[in-house]
């Protein structure tokens, strides 16, 4: 199938005004009979789904959580961003559209970027209207702070926890829609399969995980909001549920998958303490505005923090290579992540992380406290502060600025991060792969949908820091709800979708037979055993640096590990009861067909950008080296019937407002 | 800091659904890291359990970072368990000793009835929220400017303090008399601190408290436990905001 972006003609600029003018529409009175479903409530599902209701269609929307408000988005911390100018320097559309295509290493689609650049400043606006509390300054104004990969500060916070305060945003919002009857909720309950009918999406399959009944709904249309797939990894910043279950059933069912390989690694998360351990904490990037990354210049040095003889504080500023200020003085601890991660990666490589795994780089706070401490001592009237009087004050700032991230990092670390340097390592956080879309957000099935972090569409290579909830916010509110009625209008003769038709019951019957065979299994190692095994491969071939030999390694290891899965797994109780197992289980059988694609579209891609880096192209500084020539596109995987098989679909990148040029931040 | 690996006598709340009765069971579980949080001890205890040919312990986890507020454990008489400001999943193993006996129980109220083992229903939460816990805004392009209303910053503070509740229930499961308190009071404090959420304040905090004794959860007698055993730290000056609106949009609304 030729794939077909639909965007708009026209300049950048006015391609998203001219297509809302020319979006069909649906009346008032129609929209009560079309039905709409929605998978997840994360800020993509939950504003999407808030949005549809409130302009009148009937949603139902599904979550596997035991509520709309748990959703993954609820952890997300730093910040989001907002073309709103509010510091007055120099920010704009066009700045924040560069921005995002330069950090995504120009393999974005422009028109999508530039969209989500134009309705970002109109979030910020719905978001206070429904009562986000942004933080403020003292005149009662909105705050910001700065993300890498930019030289403006356009990122709007509530303390570290950004992502919890814009997601109740949007639950409230639903809750509301919830109360009147235009959303039907249906919480612990995860899709399981898509129906197609004539070819268009009709429906999903769920099971009632209380119950573990399977539930037939129709819809006249299906949005996938079900987030990313990094728990590929096993061990990541995602939820212990975080899975691309929903993902994978439409693309098993004719969506295809985009650039799946697209992983982002963030450098600053809480390294790994042990075997035991089930995921990884972040340490959100918002704390590189006053951390300063840096290892010790010596190996000796090394080697007596690692032994524990000496203690990073006792290390003069001389002895101290703060690589990233060092490599990129331009941006230097605010470069973007995939450049953040990788020369954390050359530094541990070469021997000189900081902790006893040798996978961890200091992130110090020492200077912040000191240069803060002195400015409110000056506020406050206070000449010739003692050393530990500014200590005090400059700890207070930083509380006041990142109080509940050094709080956790306190609990899980044992370590007290206003005296000692955090100690951090990279660690994968977020997948700008996805449900390939069209300009309207609609995958290669009609009637399917892909929203927020499930969809492939504005990050390109690698993500900028606040934008996945700035992309959430715009596709749900602000896109989708307009894009979707282009299809809907032909729907309102069509009338209720039967969930009796004979593409349902199959579908169900489908879904009853995997449940059982999973249960049936009957072998010996866990879904977790699988799950780490499956994570290790991944790591190590399809993590930051990947090669052609690690990565054929990986695509038959993976494949190997599939099929003993299914011989050898062990899920116990029955599908008809609440089964955590068994919803484990279910999930992971889909990361092992997900993992080998990432590395079959690893291997393919004989280009290094953003977040994917192939060891074989890099320039001698050891930079990522694009193939403009030969990979300005979007690899689009289709399904094939085997997982091993899939069939590589190309969409060109075609870019109009910005040169294409090697990213520097140095 | 801790090094020493632990061994650990476990008593799980164990139990099978709502309308079934339920019993404390006893295991075992040995080399347990200090580094490990709470939920990974379990996650062993789990993996021993499958591989013995046994029901592992169904409980509520997600994000495993404190903030989704869906784990939900009751531990050694304590909501979340022994250390404060933290959800049971930040709880780390280095809080206890080797030989010590944890016993493991769920959330108990009349509102959160047991789904299986130590996973609750807490839907009654989200159906107080549904009464009225947002401000009655639809989305669209054109609401006002962000900066156009400036607010205080004690104001936006407060409110920023109260929104943090992660609706786990530490609250109700903490106090003798299962109240919801904090839960709604929080949510009230949020809107009602804020020019926004001024407008229907009356309605939203008549209907929420409505709608939380619809549910059945009892009283405030100002014991403070709930202030206490809250994971963030959510005041009960909440509580007393609540009941001042409450008072006054009663007088005003009947």
């Amino acid at each position: 199938m030729a794939l077909e972006s639909k965007t708009p003609k026209g300049p950048l600029k006015d391609k998203w005004t001219n297509h809302k003018n020319d979006i069909n529409l649906v009346n008032p009175a129609n929209k009560r009979h079309i039905d709409v479903i929605v998978i997840g409530t994360g800020l993509a599902g939950g504003s999407a789904a808030a949005s549809l209701a409130e302009m009148g269609y009937k949603v139902k929307a599904f979550c596997f959580q035991d509520s709309p408000r748990r959703a993954h988005s609820i952890a997300a911390q730093g910040g989001i961003n907002a073309a709103k100018n509010y510091q007055n320097d120099g920010d704009s559309v066009h700045r924040l559209f560069y921005d995002t295509i330069k950090g995504g290493d120009y393999r974005s689609r422009e028109s999508n970027v530039h969209r989500l650049a134009e309705v970002s400043a109109s979030i910020i606006d719905q978001c206070v209207a429904q009562g986000v509390p942004f933080a403020r300054e003292y005149g009662g104004m909105l705050d910001n702070r700065s993300f890498g990969g930019v030289l403006v500060s356009r990122t709007f916070y509530a303390k570290g926890q950004t992502g919890q305060q814009l997601l109740l945003g949007a639950y409230s919002a639903m809750s509301r829609q919830i109360g009147q009857g235009h959303i039907k909720m249906y919480n612990r309950h995860e899709m399981l399969d898509l129906v197609l009918v004539d070819g268009k999406a009709r429906g999903i399959i769920a099971r009632n995980l209380i119950t573990g009944e399977i539930e037939r709904h129709s819809a006249h249309a299906v949005v996938i909001a079900s987030g990313g797939y990094g728990n590929v990894f096993f061990l990541s910043t995602n939820a212990m549920g975080s899975n691309v279950t929903a993902a994978w059933k439409a693309h098993r069912k004719g969506a295809y998958m985009a650039n799946p390989c697209f992983t982002q690694i963030h450098p600053t998360c809480i390294p790994r303490s042990g075997d035991h351990q089930s995921k990884l904490t972040l340490m959100s990037e918002s704390l590189r505005n006053d951390g300063r990354i840096w290892v010790p210049k010596n190996l000796d040095d090394v080697k007596a923090i690692r032994e524990g003889t000496k203690k990073a504080t006792a290390l003069s500023e001389e002895e101290r290579d703060y690589y990233l200020e060092r490599r990129y003085p331009s941006f230097g601890n605010l470069v973007p992540r995939d450049v953040a991660s990788r020369a954390a990666k050359e530094r541990c490589d070469a021997g000189y992380g900081v902790n006893k795994t040798g996978e961890a780089v200091y992130l110090d706070f020492s200077a912040a406290i000191q240069r803060y401490g002195k400015e409110k001592a000056v506020v406050m009237h206070i000449e010739n502060p003692s050393e530990s009087e500014v200590i005090r004050l400059g700890e207070g700032v930083i509380e006041s600025k990142y109080g509940n991230l050094f709080q956790m990092y306190e609990k899980i670390t044992d370590h007290n991060p206003y005296k000692m340097p955090m100690m951090i390592y990279p660690a994968v956080h977020y997948t700008m792969g996805g449900l390939w879309v069209d300009y309207n957000l609609m995958t290669t099935i009609p009637g399917c949908y892909a929203a927020g972090e499930a969809n492939f569409s504005d990050h390109g290579a690698n993500r900028l820091g606040a934008s996945a909830l700035m992309q959430g916010l715009a596709d749900g509110y602000f896109v989708l709800p307009y894009t979707i009625g282009d299809s809907l209008a032909k729907e309102i003769m069509t009338g209720h979708i039967d969930e009796n038709g004979p593409e349902f019951i199959k579908a169900e019957a489908e879904v009853k037979d995997r449940l059982a065979r999973l249960c049936n299994i009957n072998g010996t190692k866990t879904v977790d055993h699988f799950h780490k095994e499956l994570g290790k491969l991944m790591w190590d071939h399809v993590g930051m640096a990947r090669n052609s030999e690690g990565l054929n390694k990986a695509i038959s290891e993976i494949k190997a590990l599939r099929e003993k899965f299914w011989k050898e797994v062990k899920v116990p109780g029955t599908p008809d009861s609440f089964n955590q197992e068994l919803e484990k289980a279910g999930r992971v059988a889909d990361l092992l067909e997900l993992g080998e694609l990432m590395a079959k579209d690893a291997l393919t891609r004989e280009e290094s950008c953003g977040g994917h880096f192939r060891e074989e192209h890099q320039t001698p500084e050891g930079e990522a080296l694009r193939d403009d020539e030969n990979f300005t596109f979007v690899s689009a995987w289709e399904w094939t019937g085997d997982a091993s098989e899939a069939k590589l679909n190309k969409e060109e990148l075609t870019f109009e407002a910005v040169e294409l040029k090697q990213r520097s931040y140095k | 800091m801790a090094n020493e690996n632990l061994n650990l006598t476990l008593k799980v709340w164990r139990q099978n659904g709502p309308n079934n009765p339920g019993r404390m069971e006893t295991y075992q579980v040995k080399d347990i890291s200090p580094d490990s949080s709470f939920l990974e001890m379990m996650d062993v205890l789990n993996n021993n359990l499958i591989e013995t040919g046994k029901d592992p312990v169904a409980f509520d986890h997600d994000c495993r970072e404190g903030i989704c507020g869906s784990c939900s454990m009751f531990i050694n008489g304590e909501a979340h368990g022994p250390d404060r400001g933290v959800t049971t999943c930040q709880l780390h193993m280095r809080k206890f000793k080797s030989g010590d006996t944890i016993h493991i129980e769920p959330w108990r109220a009349k509102a959160f009835p047991v789904i299986k083992d130590l996973v609750v229903d807490r839907s009654s939460f989200d159906r107080i929220i549904q009464a009225g816990g947002f401000i009655s805004v639809n989305t669209s392009g054109n609401t006002v400017d962000a900066n156009a209303i400036p607010i205080n910053k004690e104001d936006a503070d407060k409110a920023f303090d109260a929104a943090t509740c992660i609706g786990c229930g530490a609250c109700v499961a903490s106090c003798k008399n299962a109240s919801a308190m904090l839960f709604v009071s929080a949510k009230v404090s949020q809107l009602a601190l804020l020019p926004q959420g001024r407008v229907e304040a009356e309605d939203r905090v008549l209907n929420m408290v409505h709608q939380m004794d619809e549910e059945g959860f009892g009283n405030c007698t100002n014991t403070g436990a709930c202030e206490v055993e809250c994971p963030k730290g959510i005041s009960l000056e909440n509580i007393a905001r609540m009941n001042r609106e409450y008072a006054s949009a009663l007088v005003k609304k009947g």
